[in-house]
């Protein structure tokens, strides 16, 4: 079994799944039964001058049978008074001494910063995190993300959190914002310990269209949420790899965005992160789904043959290029397995109306030259059985995957290794060589 | 190490072969298609309905992230026979009986059965199974389980991981039990029974077969070699009418039938042309099925009350039905009619003759009473199953424990249940300190 513990910034945890700041780690109670059920780490919800929440405060998206495949949010941060949650967090921290416990805080002037946080450190906390992220409600208090989309303002408030406490500081990134980086190198160098991101991204869940108020409805009103869970995985995903690429960000990272299974995890750690935080999965699930994220994990080191979870990470990183340096003579083409095929055409129309109209079904006639190695046995099998088997016309086709995603049949559609041995050859390639024009172009 | 015989080699030319797999494997896409379906329930009824409690929901999403061995692992843990079980088990009046999608009338329960069978056949087709679980050093308790049926496998499997020497006596050549001579060939043909067998022994169990008790060791012997005697010796021969004519050829017990279907080589039907399966239960609608889908042409089940009273599931006897199968109520045989030697029909009570050339008698099995009888202390109750504590297996002899058909278990998935338990009762009553994570744990109490 690969050691999956890491020291994030000094602080050390069993494993790298940590529960994000937010409603599952609002008490003590839930953060131990978390603890018990395998989380490594928790980041207690954002300890400031106590809220009032409204009724309701929660939307989601739902795609087909999918629940939940975006959620969104407008509660605050903790509605109970801050010397119950430091009591309870002194508590965690003596029963579970081997798991992360981090506090997030948020007050807004520089006093009120050192306070919080002379008393949080006070608690024996593993470290704090900065919620420069949320994007409803306490950043029309000047504070959330109205600090980290300012990234001067971050980088002062950064350095107070950092002068005054004697545990590791990260700074949680809000989305919100054009280049991540500018927040992140910001906070690099007002001498934060690491990164956490990415906070929700500011939304309209959905409108309801008989009293014509947008979600979640409250009375007669809604306002904008925070929006997180699967659907902003990418978006995640390209920020904390942005700055995992960049040498200015010497920090570690705590990857966050709609991390639901091992899978996920895997693909954070190796775009950068050291741990990753998830809220969104345990709230649909409970926190029993951390068990399968620290087997799979686990098996899925094994069957590399890495021995710790460090070894994953940032593997990928290198791998993320611009795509002026991307391989042109790369190619391949799209192979439907005539087997598979269950003949719902959805490929067929897909690449007729949207691609280069490649993919054919029947007796259709095959251009001189072209190559479809799998015609005749798809027409075989239509013949034979009815079925709409397609077929693809492989000199046409451009590789754009399209037709592999809109296919409901998994690994029926492969796209194919058609590359020919041709020499690596990317546009920046072309340009320093002065080959860039394209016929037909502009210029042409 | 030696490690008891190498697998027993099975015939080619095997009846059981023309039969294929009711439910064939899932691929990976379609697995996980499936696996995507499940609401993943908390406190889930699935589980509830399983005798061994495993944590199906779990399993299930385990096959859904692409943690396929994993899900292996949660399944074979709290059931060591999750091969078998996936596939023999009535899934339609246990777990996908319960699954929440019964009452949502939106679309079919989660094909639970189907999942478990893709995870662990996945785990087993790519060998490492036995990988799955970490071993306990040897702790130098020796244990014997009678029989090398589910019950014996699953109680083995548990204490070898343990860290106990278990050793598996089987009267037949062929171990599984009725895993490998009884279960419906559109379930699980004996390749599949004997693949399992492998895996427990893989697990550090010695399994020596054409081993009886009674005949080759007596039972005092295993009291005095043994730390601890476990009985799984499951049933007896089949019973029969006792009316005129049943003695001579063409009326067979339904068990001694299938496994003469199953493990023969080249025993074949020909000249059968109509059959009869007497008896009301699933060994009874299994025979029928299985004669119906070897292409006798009429095939009849006898069962002397009336549908509503049989006990074999009525899903089965729907499957039967739309194979061909006939079912005559308030049948009761009074005698086999033969011309000299030749089945020619049986002749019913109420004077109606039902003729055929094959009669299969599927109206229960004889108990071992000899065989538990000459253990000191174990009792039989009046059916003459022996009596053991069902949350322990323990019985009246401090030193023996039982389970399986032998106490009256009905299912493969709940002889598992009882080889679990029992390894549980040996451990404590050994003194064998059960490791905090053993798999022994997994599941039900």
């Amino acid at each position: 079994m690969a050691d999956l513990s890491i020291n994030f910034a000094g602080i050390t945890s069993p494993n790298p799944f940590w529960l994000a700041s937010a409603p599952p780690t609002n008490t003590g109670d839930q953060i131990m039964r978390a603890f018990d059920h395998g989380w490594g780490g928790a980041v207690w919800k954002t300890l400031g001058e106590p809220v009032v929440d409204t009724s309701s405060r929660f939307g989601a998206l739902h795609v087909g049978d999918q629940r939940m495949v975006g959620f969104n949010n407008i509660e605050l941060i903790t509605d109970r008074p801050l010397e119950v949650n430091l009591r309870e967090i002194r508590e965690v921290k003596k029963r579970y001494p081997k798991h992360a416990v981090i506090v997030s805080l948020m007050v807004e002037s520089k006093e009120d910063w050192r306070e919080i946080i002379r008393r949080a450190v006070d608690t024996g906390a593993d470290g704090l995190e900065l919620n420069f992220g949320c994007p409803h409600g306490m950043c029309e208090r000047g504070m959330g993300s109205a600090v980290g989309q300012e990234p001067e303002v971050l980088k002062l408030v950064a350095g107070w959190a950092v002068e005054f406490s004697s545990i590791p500081v990260l700074i949680k990134l809000t989305p919100n914002i054009g280049d991540i980086l500018e927040p992140g190198v910001a906070a690099v160098e007002a001498g934060a310990h690491g990164l956490s991101l990415i906070n929700t991204i500011k939304s309209i869940v959905g409108v309801d269209l008989d009293r014509m108020v947008p979600y979640p409805v409250v009375g007669q009103r809604s306002t904008n949420g925070g929006y997180c869970g699967p659907a902003v995985k990418p978006i995640a995903l390209h920020m904390v790899s942005a700055l995992a690429a960049d040498p200015r960000v010497t920090i570690p990272i705590s990857g966050i965005g709609g991390i639901t299974t091992w899978r996920d995890a895997a693909e954070f750690i190796a775009m950068g992160s050291t741990s990753v935080q998830v809220c969104t999965a345990a709230m649909h699930y409970g926190f029993r789904i951390v068990e399968d994220m620290i087997d799979g994990l686990s098996s899925f080191l094994d069957s590399k043959g890495m021995k710790s979870v460090n070894e994953l990470r940032g593997k990928a990183v290198p791998a993320f290029s611009d795509w002026g340096d991307l391989d042109l003579n790369y190619k391949v083409a799209a192979r439907v397995d005539v087997q598979k095929c269950i003949g719902c055409d959805l490929c067929y129309v897909a690449c007729r109306d949207a691609s280069v109209n490649c993919i054919h079904t029947g007796a259709e006639p095959l251009h001189a030259g072209h190559l479809a190695p799998t015609r005749e046995a798809a027409n075989a099998r239509r013949a034979a059985t009815g079925v709409h088997v397609t077929w693809v016309d492989e000199t046409e086709c451009t590789g754009c995957n399209l037709c592999a995603h809109v296919c409901p049949v998994a690994d029926c559609i492969t796209m194919v290794d058609v590359t020919n041995g041709k020499p690596f050859e990317s546009w920046n390639d072309r340009i320093a060589k002065g080959t860039s024009k394209v016929p037909g172009g502009l210029h042409d | 190490m030696t490690n008891g015989p190498a697998r027993p080699a099975l015939a080619d030319a095997r009846l059981e072969l023309r039969i294929a797999d009711g439910k064939p494997d899932y691929s990976s896409g379609e697995a996980v298609a499936e696996a995507n379906r499940c609401l993943y329930c908390h406190d889930a009824p699935c589980v509830t309905a399983c005798p061994t409690g495993i944590d199906i929901p779990t399993f299930i999403r385990k096959i859904g992230t692409g943690n396929v061995s994993g899900s292996a692992r949660t399944i074979l843990s709290a059931n060591l026979l999750g091969y078998s079980c996936a596939r023999v088990c009535p899934v339609e009046a246990l777990c996908v009986g319960a699954c929440v999608y019964n009452a949502w009338h939106r679309s079919p329960p989660i094909a639970i059965g189907r999942l478990q069978r893709h995870a662990v056949e996945l785990a087993f087709v790519d060998g490492h199974a036995a990988d799955l679980f970490a071993k306990a050093t040897p702790n130098g308790k020796r244990v014997v389980c009678v029989g090398a049926g589910p019950a014996s496998l699953a109680c083995a499997g548990y204490l070898a991981l343990e860290g106990c020497a278990v050793t598996l006596l089987e009267q037949r050549a062929v171990p599984g039990g009725l895993n490998a001579t009884g279960v419906a060939p559109y379930k699980m043909h004996a390749e599949g029974a004997l693949a399992e067998v492998e895996f427990i022994r893989s697990l550090g169990v010695e399994i020596r077969s054409g081993v009886e008790v009674g005949r080759d060791v007596t039972t005092e012997q295993l009291l005095a070699d043994y730390d601890a005697v476990f009985l799984g010796c499951g049933l007896g021969t089949d019973s029969s009418l006792g009316i005129p004519g049943e003695s001579g050829g063409g009326v067979l017990g339904a068990v001694e039938w299938i496994e003469r279907l199953k493990l023969e080589s080249g025993y074949a039907l020909s000249g059968i042309r109509q059959a009869v399966v007497v008896g009301g239960g699933n060994t009874a609608i299994d025979a029928a099925r299985e004669l119906a889908k070897l292409g006798v042409r009429e095939v009849t089940l006898l069962y002397r009350r009336t549908e509503a009273d049989m006990s074999g599931y009525h899903h089965e006897l729907e499957s039967a039905r739309k194979e061909g199968v006939r079912l005559m109520e308030r049948a009761v045989p009074k005698a086999f009619v033969r011309e000299g030697d030749a089945l020619r029909g049986i002749e019913l009570a109420d004077g109606r003759d039902v003729p055929c050339d094959l009669a299969i008698l599927a109206i229960g099995q004889a108990k071992l009473r000899k065989l538990v009888e000459s253990v000191p202390g174990v009792k039989l109750d009046e059916k003459g199953r022996a009596i053991a504590d069902p949350m322990t297996g323990a019985t009246g002899n401090p030193k023996v424990w039982a389970g399986g058909d032998a106490i009256g278990g009905e299912l493969v998935v709940t002889a598992a249940q009882d080889g679990k338990r029992a390894a549980r009762g040996i451990c404590a009553a050994l003194g064998v300190a059960v490791r905090p994570d053993s798999p022994m744990h997994a599941g039900h109490r």
